[in-house]
């Protein structure tokens, strides 16, 4: 007899929560890309001469790669091919007035987050935590920019940043994450519309949770944001984003671009609960999630800690990673991947070691239900000159019901031989046993199989700051209601 | 409180039951006996509902419902407990947390109000004293690393916490040396009320010297060959199984 059987069925049917959408007058770019459409982001946005010109580099670059193919196929993910001349790369809601304040928001963009559960309104404001809050291409507001500003902490959307301050963005733009790293990279870097900024100065401990959440609302779009977060010498940072989208029955593309830089005894937390729709139990729709994240420690002792929740999209493909480049510093890589219905995760991280003593963490675990695929893809690579570097990895693949998929494909590459890699990695069920002896002191089975979830989850959910954790626990709790009984 | 009549029951198409009678009353302590293989803990699976494990004829009623018609986490709530004999893993979870989410259910389901945390971890430091498990320990995912002896103490740490009718205890003293299982023992005796009753499970009549029971039933064939009194168990010890399996033929 397979209970679980029946709940992974039912698992897989579950609804998605965040499915509608908000009537607002748009502006958009015409639909496609070309040079002139990156010049019309440019110009729309008002950019100076050295962003359009990069932009441009990397349009060259990606028309290159899409003329000789090259998009990624080495990924463990289906999908038809995408046609990048169908996609709007710009749309905005109709500003009515140049914004002042947050009264001048059209109120059901406000609206809109609000019933996201994302406070932007000062008033309703979470404590600790400042919001950047990012509908479709542009972002709305920020909050708590004041408070901020005493501490000397920038914390802006990434078009004013451009504007603001000009010479840390064309500083840091690209440093990490350069357009030519791989083909989406070089996408969003032709066409980005927003994201968000943070500059931390040197000795300050950013005082609030920094915090943004992205939310695709239009048809026939794709997200294209960057993030860029500088963190001077003993800052410390930590950043938190949240993703959403409407159901819909084509695909939409998400390619952003995440850059972190912390430079000597620098911290950067950085955490992603991420919902993007994930497509129906037949896998019609759903958001293609191509996303580079890299962050570089770059002083001695720095340290850059990610921790994912990825449980939307219908295709993830993601590999937040870490140049160790300063001496002693440290990499963490913390992942929960959901893939039910037809979802397919390829997901992992990149741990290059470059300095002396330097230390990674990767902590991965896969759920997959229904027919949903979930790969680990991680490379760890100790260079030469790293002596005495240090890895543990630890995979961990849950299964639920017969069809889904769990995959491990772990890259190691050492070059010097005073490091020392420690591996290790699981597969196992939610077992019959397991629920059974949960039910027998008197939880439903629903609640036997989520708090067996949880406890799988333990060790990532734990490294979330406390408002995320919650919010991570509660989505997969969501995700799972009905599931099972 | 327990009244089985002709149960008859099969694991994988496989007749392991064949035909039960048993009626435990309030307060009553019963040992079932038998040789490996006899059906004895297929009898308290059965009795608690474990999937896979089918009825094909007779009744049970517990508590005057039809047992055998509830799910497995009503029986838990309408208060029967079964005592595992290789209890599971779970990670992640606190023993703590566990507890008090099987603790809530039981409450909901008689109706009273959900203990809060601070109502829940003052109830289980009483219990977990009464009982010698340290504090630490409860707070350490559920079984895990556990020794032998520490997950059939956490066992009846559960049974103390569920206050349950009535509680099987299925080979509660398997894997354990003469000093931990006589701990386990006094454990459980200190769980015996006037009210509760208590269902042995056992190969051995070992613990049957700690926790005295009132009736000895021993299963042959998934049946039950021979019943007596405490004493009886005595008997089973000095003759062993074979000549009840031959007089049941």
């Amino acid at each position: 007899m397979t209970t679980t059987g029946k709940t992974a069925q039912e698992f897989a049917a579950q609804e998605y929560k965040y499915g509608w959408t908000t009537p607002v007058e748009q502006e958009t770019a015409p639909p496609g890309l070309s040079e002139d459409v990156v010049r019309w982001i440019a110009a729309r946005k008002d950019e100076p001469e050295w962003m359009l010109e990069w932009r441009l580099r990397a349009y060259r670059h990606f028309v290159k790669l899409l003329e000789e193919e090259r998009s990624p196929t080495w990924a463990k993910v289906h999908h038809p091919p995408i046609d990048y001349q169908s996609i709007v790369y710009w749309t905005a809601p109709k500003a009515k007035a140049e914004l002042e304040s947050l009264d001048q928001v059209d109120k059901e963009i406000l609206e809109t987050f609000e019933k996201l559960g994302i406070p932007i309104e000062e008033q309703k404001r979470l404590a600790g935590v400042a919001v950047d809050a990012v509908f479709d291409s542009v972002s709305i507001a920020t909050t708590a920019k004041e408070t901020l500003a005493k501490h000397g902490v920038i914390f802006s959307s990434f078009s004013e940043a451009i504007q603001e301050h000009p010479e840390l963005v064309r500083k840091h733009l690209g440093s990490v994450v350069p357009y030519t790293d791989n083909f989406y990279a070089a996408l969003n870097s032709a066409v980005f519309s927003d994201g968000s900024f943070v500059y931390i100065p040197k000795g300050v401990r950013c005082p609030l949770e920094l915090s943004t959440y992205f939310r695709i609302n239009a048809a026939g779009s794709g997200q294209f944001e960057r993030t860029l977060i500088i963190a001077e010498e003993a800052s410390y940072v930590s950043y938190l984003e949240g993703c959403s989208a409407p159901m819909r029955d084509e695909n939409q593309l998400h390619a952003a671009v995440v850059e972190l830089i912390a430079q000597e005894r620098a911290e950067i937390k950085y955490s992603t609960v991420q919902n993007w729709y994930p497509g129906d139990e037949d896998g019609k729709g759903g958001v293609y999630n191509f996303v580079t994240k890299r962050g570089a420690c770059r002083g001695a002792r720095a340290k850059i800690s990610w921790t994912q929740v990825e449980t939307g999209s219908a295709i993830t493909w993601k590999y937040p990673s870490v140049l160790l480049q300063g001496d002693e510093s440290v990499g963490e890589f913390y992942s929960v991947a959901l893939a039910k219905a037809r979802q397919q995760a390829d997901t992992g991280t990149k741990m290059i070691h470059l300095g002396k003593n330097t230390t990674s963490t990767i902590i991965s675990k896969g759920i997959s239900a229904g027919h949903g695929s979930n790969t680990y893809r991680g490379l760890v690579q100790i260079m030469p000159n790293a002596a005495g570097a240090k890895n543990y990895t630890q995979c961990d693949s849950l299964l639920i019901g017969d069809a889904s998929a769990a995959h491990t494909v772990p890259y190691l590459e050492v070059r010097n031989n005073s490091a020392s890699i420690q591996h290790e990695a699981s597969t196992s069920k939610v077992s019959d046993e397991q629920v059974f002896y949960c039910r027998q002191r008197g939880l439903s089975e629903e609640n036997a199989q989520s708090l067996i979830i949880n406890g799988f989850c333990k060790e990532v959910f734990k490294r979330l700051p406390m408002e995320f954790a919650v919010e991570a626990d509660r989505l997969l709790q969501v995700n799972l209601e009905g599931a099972i009984g | 409180m327990l009244e089985v009549r002709g149960l008859h029951a099969a694991v994988n198409g496989v007749e392991v039951l064949r035909g039960v009678d048993l009626t435990v009353l309030p307060g009553e302590t019963h040992a079932i006996m038998g040789p490996n293989g006899s059906g004895k803990s297929t009898l308290a699976y059965v009795l608690c509902g474990k999937p896979g494990y089918e009825v094909t004829a007779g009744s049970a009623s517990f508590l005057g419902q039809d047992l055998l018609a509830m799910p497995v986490e009503e029986r838990a709530r309408a208060g029967l407990f079964l005592s595992f004999q290789a209890p599971g893993e779970i990670h992640g979870v606190r023993t703590d947390h566990f507890l008090r989410a099987g603790y809530n259910e039981v409450r909901k389901a008689r109706g009273e109000a959900e203990a809060n945390v601070l109502d829940f971890d003052r109830l289980l430091k009483t219990k977990a004293k009464m009982l010698d498990v340290t504090e630490r320990q409860t707070k350490r995912f559920v079984n895990e690393g556990f020794s032998g002896g520490e997950r059939k103490r956490n066992e009846i740490l559960q049974m103390a916490v569920l206050e349950p009718k009535l509680a099987i205890l299925d080979e509660v003293d398997s894997g354990l040396d003469v000093d931990a299982m006589r701990g386990v023992a006094e454990a459980v005796n200190t769980l015996r009320t006037p009210e509760r009753a208590l269902l042995l499970v056992t190969h051995y009549h070992r613990v049957l010297a700690y926790i005295v029971p009132d009736k000895v039933h021993v299963l042959v064939n998934g049946r039950f060959a021979a019943e007596g009194g405490k004493e009886f168990a005595l008997e089973i010890e000095a003759k062993g199984y074979d000549w009840l399996a031959q007089r049941a033929g």
